[in-house]
Parts: structure tokens; C-alpha cells; sequence
């Protein structure tokens, strides 16, 4: 299997402080729309806040299956914390510390690891969604730094957050060449955070505009050179995908635990409900498809820790699970019936966070083209031609 | 076979339509906001005879056929499912079991109002374990003094926040089991009658819905609908008519989605073009657009086939595949808006909200399965 006791041990670690500490406010702050900064200090202690950063700059550096499990416990209780937790490390974090030189690293990442600070990811524009090569904020040279104007949207954690990672184009030149990214905080003149948005689900997460209005941002601040920001950001979220796959499954299991617990108790026609062949099917194709989506998100997991190559397998583990997600929280309503679309149960409040997921951090349709896009690579390096006539030709 | 709508169908999909896109779109999103209707929409509704759909001329009633009414729904649920659902219950289930069942007593004294939208009835069947197997239901009605005596609690009530009337089925033989249950009309000011908190749900949040308890409510023997002992019959029958509503609400929510991805699809642009064309976009989109068309069908058969005589077959299937078709769609548009289908700002996320209740009220699609199998296995 995939897992180590040790892995074992942690997830039922963190399933306890889920369960205990963070259960009790996901109805709240769905219903406040406010994330609950007092838990920020607890999931600290954890070490939750610093999980792909070395220890040297106050990470706890685990292996990414450990932070693929914390990340699965915290959104089975509750989204939006799973959801920040994710977006905080694996976008806010992790281009820091692999794309940072050491002066940068020293300089941010103490205060968004064992610092207490959340850190956010800049890329998203009103403009440059799946097309987030199509970035319109920019970066002039001015001085011994740069002049940003622009505006990103959809941003985690933008108005809690210290540090923000972001996108800006450098050059003139058109398409993905000419894009950097830069390290910004909250106080840089400017540099402000727009009204929360008012969304379908994940509502206790911070989501919001961030404003560039001549922001002066200087070179020491750039990650890296001028044009790599588009192979970093890629690179990131091939990463990033891997906990959005994590969270949906997490949140699939808690459905799915509430479900299959409900329908061992409730009785209809004299029998347990899970009993009825129209729901205990049902039941089984959600835990079925949860399985698959767990393989391919672990497996994504130590290939990535393996130093291999694993784009195309986070893309389908994120793809699998999201959709997965939405199917199994879809269907666990369903089996709780009336109950299950009100705020007394948590499934109608896991099925509108979860569909984030088949949309943030690269859509499913976007998934599909770089998991199609590979396939076509791999069959063009591949010389046998099995399966074809000896005559094909493909004109 | 005559595919096309006739003239009447035609008119009151036209009017309706009228009425969903000037009053009811404008302000749905207010509406779900703050979790409430109006008065003044259920007024206007009243004054263009919506309370009366399927009551008779001489009630004051439009008479409708349930063909035209198939498609009022539809083009109400499109403005607001919230609103719709209201109008459903009341007429479908409520307006219908006393027109169908009650006596000439009950005739008299409530539909003439009921048709002018002056009472508004609910209907309460569910109870807290008694959904699908809702003959297990345990609200009794117990004979006393020339009247009954009504305990017991229902749940998911419709419009319970301001209905006057409730239709209620509880037991009158407890040892009878479904076989016992009687149907009862309550006014809203008997004594006993409790109406309990606003249910917080994810969908169709304008739409009032609450617990409704009776602790030892007296009700007059007049008020018992139908015969004593044969009210789940008298459920059973209406759940036709109910079913035919919800298949169009679910279709109206359908297309409302539908409309909105298919605008949004040829607006935004990605990579210098519309996402529309995009292949996977197209396909969604006509994807969509197949089961909306299938659904619709579906729902007008079944609503032509129960004006000839029962017809709970294609009821239960117009029912079954209408709220799995709004359910499928209503996904697909939010996806197909991206990062803007998951903000209220836009409309999609709504109708993926609404759409869910669809397949569980009036039945679920797993009882709708059971119907269907049984109708299967009948002889023709």
C-alpha cells in the first residue's frame, strides 16, 4: 500500500484535531462567512503551516504524502479550512522556497511558516483564467525595481494573508515568455485586497480581488529571472493539484462516512436503508470511486517525492477526485434525502465546497487537455506501430 | 401525433413567461438572499389566476389542461423555482385533493378562494420517519366528539410559514397501517395546529419551509377529505398531478441554466477566442440541450397521457428524468462559467442549488424507480 504506519498514525493524529477543533465551527463559518483566524495558531503547532519548506526556514518539510493526508483530514470536517490550508502551502509557500534564492527564503518564509502567517498565489485574472498565460497585470522597470498595475482575482486567503506570490508580464512579448513572478505583503502601497466574494460554497475562505495600483515592487523581490514566471507557476500548481485532489477527497469521505453511517441506522421496510439494492449500490460506487480517486492522488503523491516526472498523473488524480467529489457529495444528499439539503447534516455544505474543485487550480477541461496533450507525446515517442495494418500511412 | 403546442398552451406559455422574465428574474437573486418571497408576487400571481390553475370555471378557476399547465410551470420555474414551487403544491396537491375529494361542504367553503389566491394551502404528507415510506407515517386522528383529534408532527412543509390551509394525512385505524390513514383539511388558526422554524436549505431558500406539529389539534368532522381510512389513495392519486409540476419545475430550472452557460459560453474568451468554441464546450452544450428537449417531452406526454386517465408511469418517469436532466445541466453551466459559476454574482450557481430538492421532494428518483418497476410489471 501506499501508506507507512507512520502515515497511518499521522492521519489519525490530525482526523482527532479535525474532528475536535475544527468540526465544531465549519457551520459557523459557512454560515458567517468568516474564516476562523483564532484556529491559525493550533494548526501552527501541527506544523501544518510550513509542510513543503525546509526546516531551516521554520518548515516541518514532510513528505508530500504526509501533507496529502493533512490536508484529506482537515477538509473531510471541513472545506474551507482544507482549502486554505492547501492554496497557504502548496501555492503561498512552496515558490518561495523552490523557485526563491536564499536571501528570499530567509527573508519570507520564517514569517508564513513557523510565523503564524498565511501566504496566497496571485495568478488568476479576471482576463487569464484557464488562459492564465493571457496575464494583463504589469510589471514596468522602473529604478532598481518595477511599477505593477493590475488586478487578480479569485485569490485564497487574500484578505488574511501576509505574503502573496504573484504574476506580472515583464516584456512586451506576447504569450507565456514574457510573464515573472514576484513576492509582494499586504502594506505595500498600492497593494489592496478587494470586497469578500459572496460564493456558492468554501465560504468560511477568504476569496477575493487583489488591486496593483503602481505598486513598486523591487528586482530583489522576483522570483528567479525575468520569463520563468510561466514554467514556475506551472510547475506549482503540478503540485498544487495534488492537494486540490486531496481536498476533494477528503471531503468525498466525510459524505461518504456520513452517508453509510446513516444508512446502517435508518430503517425502511424493516431493514437498514443501505440494505435496499437502489441505495446500497449507490453507496458502493461512491466508496468505489473515492478508492480509485485515493490511488491516483498517492500515487501522484510519491512519484512527485520520487524526483519522476508526474504531470500527467496529478492532472488525472486532481481530475479523478474532483469530479469524484462532486458525485459522491451529490449522492450523499440524495441517500440522506429531506435532511441532507439542510444545514443539519454537513453533506449539502461538502457538495458546494467540493465543486470548487473541478474548477480551481486548473478545470477539468483543463486537466483532460494536459492529460491529453502528454498521451499524444508519449504515442509520438513511441516508434511500434501495434494494433495498425502494415500499409497505414496517415495522410 | 401532433408534436406542436396548441393555441391555449401557447398563450399561457407566453404569459407566464411574461411574468418570470419581468418580475420574478429581476429580483431572484434578492429573493435567495433573504430567504423570502414577497407578498406582493403571490398578489400579482393571484390577480392573473395562477392560485386557480386546475380548478373549474365555476370556482373561478382557469380550468387549465395539464398540458398548458406543464408549461406555466415550466416558464414560471425558469423566473423563480422558488416561487413555482409554492404555486405547485397549492394547486396540484392542495386545490386538486379537495376539488377531486372533498365534500360539497368543503367545495363551497374553500375554492372559490383558493382559486382567487386568497387561501393558500400546504400539503403534509412527510414526516420525520416517514419519507418514502410515507404509509408508515404515525399522525393520528383520533374520532372525538363529532370532530378529530390530530397529533403528530410533518416535516418539509411547503409554504408553512403563511399557508391558511393544510391538507394533512394521518391515522385513523392505527392497526390498519397505510391502509388506515385518513385525509383531513386544517385551517391555520386551530388551536393545537404549531408551526415551527424556517428550515435553512441549500436550495429553493425563498421558498417557506418549516415543521408543522398538531398537539392535540380539534378539528370539525366536516374537515375529513374524502372517506375515513382512504386518504393514502387519495395521496397516491395526487402525487400524479404533483409530479407533473415538479418534471416542469425541473425543466425550467434546466433551461434557465442552460440559457445563461450557453450566453456565457459565447461571451468569454479564453486563449483570443470564445470558449464556445471549444469542442468540449460544444458538447456540453448540446448535451444539455438533448436532455432539456428529452425532458420536456417526457413531461408534456405525461401531462397529455394523465388528461386521458391515470397515467403514473410517465408521471413518475417525467418526474425522474426532468430532475436528473436539472441536475446533470445545472452542473455543466457552473462548470462551463469557471471561476465565475462558484460566485453568487451570476445566476448558475443558484439553479445548482435549486435543482438538487428536485430529486428527492414528491419522491425521490429511487422511489420514482419503484413506481416505475411496478407499472412495468402491471398487465397491460
Amino acid at each position: 500500500m501506499w501508506t507507512t504506519l507512520e502515515h497511518d498514525k499521522y492521519r489519525m493524529k490530525i482526523r482527532e484535531f479535525a474532528e475536535s477543533e475544527v468540526a465544531p465551527y465549519a457551520t459557523r463559518i459557512d454560515r458567517q462567512q468568516v474564516f476562523p483566524e483564532e484556529i491559525i495558531p493550533k494548526l501552527n503547532d501541527l506544523g501544518l503551516l510550513g509542510m513543503q519548506v525546509d526546516r531551516k526556514y521554520g518548515g516541518t518539510f514532510t513528505d508530500t504524502l504526509t501533507y496529502i493526508i493533512a490536508v484529506e483530514e482537515l477538509s473531510r470536517v471541513c472545506g474551507s479550512t482544507g482549502i486554505t490550508i492547501a492554496a497557504h502551502n502548496s501555492l503561498g509557500n512552496f515558490p518561495i522556497y523552490k523557485f526563491g534564492n536564499e536571501r528570499q527564503k530567509q527573508k519570507y518564509l520564517p514569517e508564513i511558516t513557523t510565523g503564524g502567517k498565511l501566504a496566497a498565489f496571485g495568478l488568476t485574472e479576471p482576463g487569464a483564467g484557464s488562459d492564465a498565460g493571457g496575464t494583463r497585470t504589469f510589471a514596468v522597470k522602473t529604478g532598481d525595481g518595477y511599477k505593477v498595475n493590475g488586478t487578480k482575482c479569485w485569490i485564497t486567503s487574500a484578505g488574511i494573508c501576509q505574503t502573496v506570490v504573484f504574476t506580472a508580464r515583464t516584456s512586451k512579448e506576447g504569450g507565456t515568455h514574457g510573464i515573472s513572478s514576484f513576492i509582494i505583503k499586504h502594506g505595500a502601497r498600492g497593494f489592496a485586497s478587494g470586497k469578500k466574494e459572496n460564493k456558492l460554497g468554501l465560504r468560511g475562505s477568504d476569496t477575493r480581488f487583489l488591486h496593483f495600483d503602481d505598486v513598486l515592487v523591487p528586482a530583489e523581490d522576483r522570483l528567479g529571472e525575468e520569463g520563468e514566471g510561466f514554467k514556475q507557476f506551472m510547475i506549482t500548481l503540478d503540485g498544487g493539484r495534488i492537494s486540490i485532489g486531496a481536498m476533494a477527497l477528503g471531503l468525498a469521505q466525510g459524505a461518504l462516512d456520513v452517508a453509510v453511517k446513516y444508512a446502517s441506522k435508518k430503517q425502511l421496510d424493516g431493514q437498514p436503508l443501505g440494505f435496499h439494492q437502489g441505495y446500497g449500490f449507490k453507496l458502493a460506487d461512491m466508496a468505489t470511486q473515492i478508492e480509485a480517486s485515493r490511488h491516483l492522488i498517492y500515487h501522484a503523491a510519491l512519484l512527485k517525492d520520487s524526483g519522476k516526472p508526474f504531470s500527467r498523473e496529478s492532472a488525472m488524480a486532481k481530475l479523478h477526485a474532483s469530479e469524484t467529489g462532486t458525485f459522491v457529495c451529490w449522492s450523499a444528499i440524495g441517500i440522506l434525502g429531506e435532511a441532507g439539503l439542510t444545514d443539519k447534516f454537513p453533506v449539502e455544505r461538502m457538495w458546494r465546497d467540493v465543486k470548487l474543485d473541478e474548477i480551481g487550480e486548473g478545470t477539468s477541461e483543463i486537466q483532460r487537455l494536459v492529460i491529453s496533450r502528454l498521451l499524444l507525446k508519449e504515442a509520438d515517442r513511441n516508434c511500434s506501430m501495434f494494433g495498425f495494418p502494415p500499409d497505414w500511412k496517415s495522410e | 401525433m401532433d408534436f406542436e403546442l396548441g393555441e391555449d398552451q401557447k398563450l399561457m406559455a407566453e404569459a407566464a413567461r411574461e411574468f418570470a422574465e419581468k418580475k420574478l428574474m429581476p429580483i431572484a437573486e434578492k429573493m435567495d438572499e433573504a430567504e423570502e418571497v414577497p407578498k406582493e408576487i403571490y398578489t400579482e400571481l393571484a390577480e392573473l389566476g395562477y392560485f386557480g390553475m386546475l380548478l373549474p370555471e365555476e370556482y373561478g378557476g382557469l380550468d387549465l389542461d395539464s398540458l398548458s399547465y406543464a408549461c406555466a410551470m415550466e416558464e414560471l420555474a425558469r423566473g423563480s423555482a422558488s416561487v413555482m414551487v409554492g404555486l405547485s403544491v397549492h394547486n396540484s396537491l392542495c386545490c386538486r385533493a379537495i376539488y377531486e375529494y372533498g365534500s360539497e361542504f368543503l367545495k363551497k367553503k374553500y375554492l372559490q378562494k383558493m382559486a382567487a389566491g386568497e387561501i393558500i394551502g400546504s400539503y403534509c404528507l412527510s414526516e420525520p420517519g416517514a419519507g418514502t415510506d410515507a404509509g408508515s407515517l404515525r399522525t393520528t386522528a383520533d374520532e372525538k366528539g363529532g370532530g378529530f383529534l390530530l397529533n403528530g408532527t410533518k416535516s418539509w412543509i411547503t409554504s408553512a410559514g403563511f399557508a391558511n390551509i393544510f391538507i394533512v394525512f394521518a391515522l385513523t385505524d392505527r392497526a390498519a397501517g397505510h391502509h388506515g390513514i385518513s385525509c383531513f383539511l386544517v385551517d391555520r388558526d386551530t388551536p393545537g395546529l404549531n408551526i415551527g422554524a424556517k428550515e435553512k436549505k441549500m436550495g429553493l431558500k425563498p421558498s417557506d419551509t418549516r415543521e408543522v406539529s398538531f398537539i392535540d389539534c380539534r378539528i370539525p368532522g366536516e374537515n375529513l377529505v374524502g372517506e375515513k381510512n382512504k386518504g393514502f389513495p387519495i395521496a397516491l392519486s395526487l402525487l400524479d398531478n404533483g409530479r407533473i409540476g415538479i418534471a416542469a419545475q425541473a425543466v425550467g430550472i434546466a433551461q434557465a441554466a442552460f440559457e445563461e452557460a450557453f450566453k456565457y459560453a459565447h461571451e468569454r474568451e479564453q486563449f483570443g477566442q470564445p470558449i464556445a468554441h471549444f469542442q468540449a464546450i460544444q458538447f456540453k452544450l448540446s448535451d444539455m440541450a438533448l436532455k432539456i428537449e428529452a425532458a420536456r417531452l417526457l413531461t408534456h406526454k405525461a401531462a397529455v397521457l394523465k388528461d386521458r386517465g391515470r397515467s403514473t408511469k410517465y408521471c413518475s418517469m417525467a418526474k425522474l428524468f426532468a430532475s436528473e436532466t436539472a441536475n446533470w445541466v445545472a452542473n455543466q453551466a457552473v462548470q462551463i462559467h469557471g471561476g465565475y459559476g462558484y460566485v453568487k454574482e451570476y445566476a448558475v450557481e443558484r439553479y445548482f442549488r435549486d435543482a438538487r430538492v428536485t430529486e428527492i421532494y414528491e419522491g425521490t428518483s429511487e422511489a420514482q424507480r419503484i413506481v416505475i418497476y411496478r407499472n412495468l410489471c402491471q398487465k397491460k
